[in-house]
């Protein structure tokens, strides 16, 4: 077990490097300088910026002092903001994001996973196909749209919802359903083929055989092992969710990190958003790690097989 | 049951029953009678066709222009003269959606094809090569299956800033891996196969093996991801103009059409109503499609 969660780090480790890296060389790729405007600036007012930023420094200084900013978890000052850092940013933003995610994350599970075993169980008839139906239209309803159709509707036209912001638990209703939708669709597909493929096991017939209730074969057999393909969707889900945010965020008008990624964006705020690729990245390397040992916790073939 | 000798006399001879042969199909008219079948996949099929005729030849027959601005006609609600009614500068919206099908189309084809093609040459390459060269390959893809395509691409649009090529290059080279993964799979179980085999004995070199020999036998699952891909790429574009990172102005796909719709959905809710319509019919066509060649081209896959 020890061996696998150490193989897991290292390469872990290498992940996130070689992202870092990666968009340390894609920042400077950018064609202009991030001072580069319109208006060109008098030349001592450029050598004092660049010199700010230590943008006058080799590339290789450059770099070494990013990778060490980074694992000191500093990611600099934002280019646009003077007062703000791109730490400052996370702060503010993360914990907003990170309650909405969760908050949608369960909403996927409770709601996809049910879902997909009715449809295994009543394979192939108005059940199943009534679920299919509505996970393929759930995978091809872009968010945005999602989101506002949602918002016009419920929030605008009907008035059960507060359309926008962010506070009360009412407004935090629409964004979630939006973030969750595709999740919910995409979960309740893979539930439904890995329960079908347990439902045709032989210890499925051999617990009925023996006289068990039907509830407890599906929940104790059945469901206990065809949970299994969703766990390792969960890394996934967590990025459908990270980038599903920032639609979602922007639209709803939620003080999250999304939002500020996406305005960081519109701002051409390079630092921005460098710093919170990084972090998004990081977190979810590291989001897939706790997966993956969760995964070979519940599974030790996954252990065996890969030690 | 009763043995009398009525059940031993013989039957009267039919001459059909005895030699009827089913004409031989090949891979191809086989999966067009099993993709047939599947209702859906044909109804997404001829909606795709539709959509694709409406766009490219729609705006020959209307008399607005896309970029023709009229500020008497700002923001009028659908009529005769104009279906789908005007935008903030008077626009027909109805053209515009038509030309903003061109670009999301042609980004979808382009974006699935240009994966298809790196996707299939690592794939092949990486299975048919195989050890230490293929673990080299894969854990590259594992890196870049690991994070997530949508901001590795929004990363790339910001270095490479917005256009339509620069949406091509993005969506490409970023998210072939799915189908590199697929391919090698594939190649790696039909290189043991004694087709192969009988090639390397007729003095095959090895480009020739991949290429005309098993490449050319995973098409199935090549063509399924593909068809997948497609949606995905629409839904990429539109997102990425929904930031920002898209087509400019005057052109517009339909991210950029549903964007400044949702700027104005408290007042003019029908700007957002007839893009969203064609992006969401759109994708789930291409998916119900997909579903539907996935049954027909992979037999192994069916449920």
């Amino acid at each position: 077990m020890s061996k696998f969660v150490v193989q897991r780090l290292v390469s872990m480790i290498i992940v996130i490097f070689i992202v870092a890296t990666l968009t340390f060389m894609l920042a400077h790729a950018i064609p202009g300088g991030p001072f580069t405007k319109e208006k060109a600036l008098p030349e001592e007012v450029l050598k004092n910026i660049e010199e700010r930023y230590q943008l006058d420094k080799p590339l290789i200084v450059q770099y070494l002092s990013f990778i060490g900013n980074m694992l000191k978890f500093d990611f600099g000052p934002s280019f646009r903001y003077e007062a703000l850092t791109v730490n400052d940013i996370i702060r503010l933003g993360f914990p907003v994001s990170a309650l909405l995610g969760l908050i949608a994350i369960l909403l996927a599970l409770s709601l996809g996973i049910p879902a997909g075993a009715i449809a295994a169980l009543y394979q192939n008839m108005w059940q199943d196909n009534l679920v299919m139906i509505f996970s393929l239209i759930g995978v091809s309803i872009p968010s945005f749209i999602l989101a506002t159709f949602l918002m016009y509707f419920l929030g605008l036209r009907l008035d059960l919802f507060p359309p926008a912001g962010w506070g009360s638990f009412a407004q935090v209703i629409l964004p979630s359903i939006t973030l969750a939708a595709y999740p919910i669709a995409f979960i309740a597909r893979i539930m439904r083929s890995s329960m079908v493929e347990v439902l045709r096991q032989d210890y499925i017939k051999v617990a009925y055989a023996k006289g068990l209730k039907s509830s407890g074969v599906i929940i104790k057999h059945a469901v206990k092992n065809a949970i299994l393909p969703v766990i390792t969707y969960l890394g996934p889900l967590i990025a459908a969710i990270f980038t599903g945010s920032f639609v979602v965020e922007q639209i709803f008008a939620i003080p999250g990190l999304g939002k500020y990624f996406v305005t960081s964006i519109y701002d051409r705020d390079y630092t921005v958003i460098l710093g919170v690729t990084v972090f998004y990245c990081i977190l979810l390397v590291f989001c897939n790690f706790i997966v993956d040992i969760i995964y070979s916790y519940i599974d030790p073939r996954i252990r065996i097989a890969k030690s | 049951m009763e043995i009398n000798p009525k059940l031993f006399e013989p039957l009267e001879r039919k001459e059909e029953t005895t030699s009827k042969v089913l004409p031989s199909l090949n891979y191809w008219q086989d999966a067009w009678i099993r993709l047939k079948k599947s209702k859906l996949a044909i109804a997404g099929l001829i909606i795709i066709i539709f959509i694709g005729i409406f766009s490219f030849l729609g705006p020959v027959f209307l008399k607005s222009k896309y970029f023709e601005t009229s500020l008497y006609n700002a923001y009028k609600s659908p009529t005769l003269e104009h279906p789908f009614g005007t935008d903030e500068l008077g626009r027909d919206v109805l053209v515009r959606v038509m030309y903003g099908g061109r670009i999301s189309l042609a980004v979808g084809f382009a974006a699935s094809l240009v994966n298809l093609l790196i996707g299939v040459v690592y794939g092949g390459l990486s299975g048919y090569l195989g050890g230490k060269v293929d673990e080299i390959m894969m854990r590259i893809v594992d890196i870049l299956y690991s994070l997530p395509v949508l901001l590795i691409v929004i990363l790339l649009m910001v270095v490479l800033g917005p256009g339509l090529v620069n949406i091509f290059i993005a969506l490409g080279i970023s998210y072939w891996t799915g189908m590199a993964r697929i391919v090698r799979g594939q190649i790696l179980s039909l290189k043991e196969q004694e087709f192969t085999l009988a090639a390397r004995m007729i003095g095959a070199t090895k480009s020739q093996i991949l290429f005309r020999h098993l490449i050319p036998n995973t098409i199935g699952p090549i063509i399924v991801t593909a068809t997948f891909q497609i949606p995905n790429a629409i839904f990429f574009e539109s997102f990425l103009s929904f930031i920002g990172l898209g087509v400019s102005a005057p052109m517009a796909s339909w991210g950029v059409l549903a964007s400044d719709g949702i700027r104005a959905i408290r007042a003019y809710p029908y700007l957002i109503f007839f893009p969203a319509i064609f992006i969401c019919l759109t994708m789930l066509s291409f998916n119900f499609l997909g579903d539907g060649l996935r049954d027909a081209l992979d037999p192994r896959l069916r449920r």
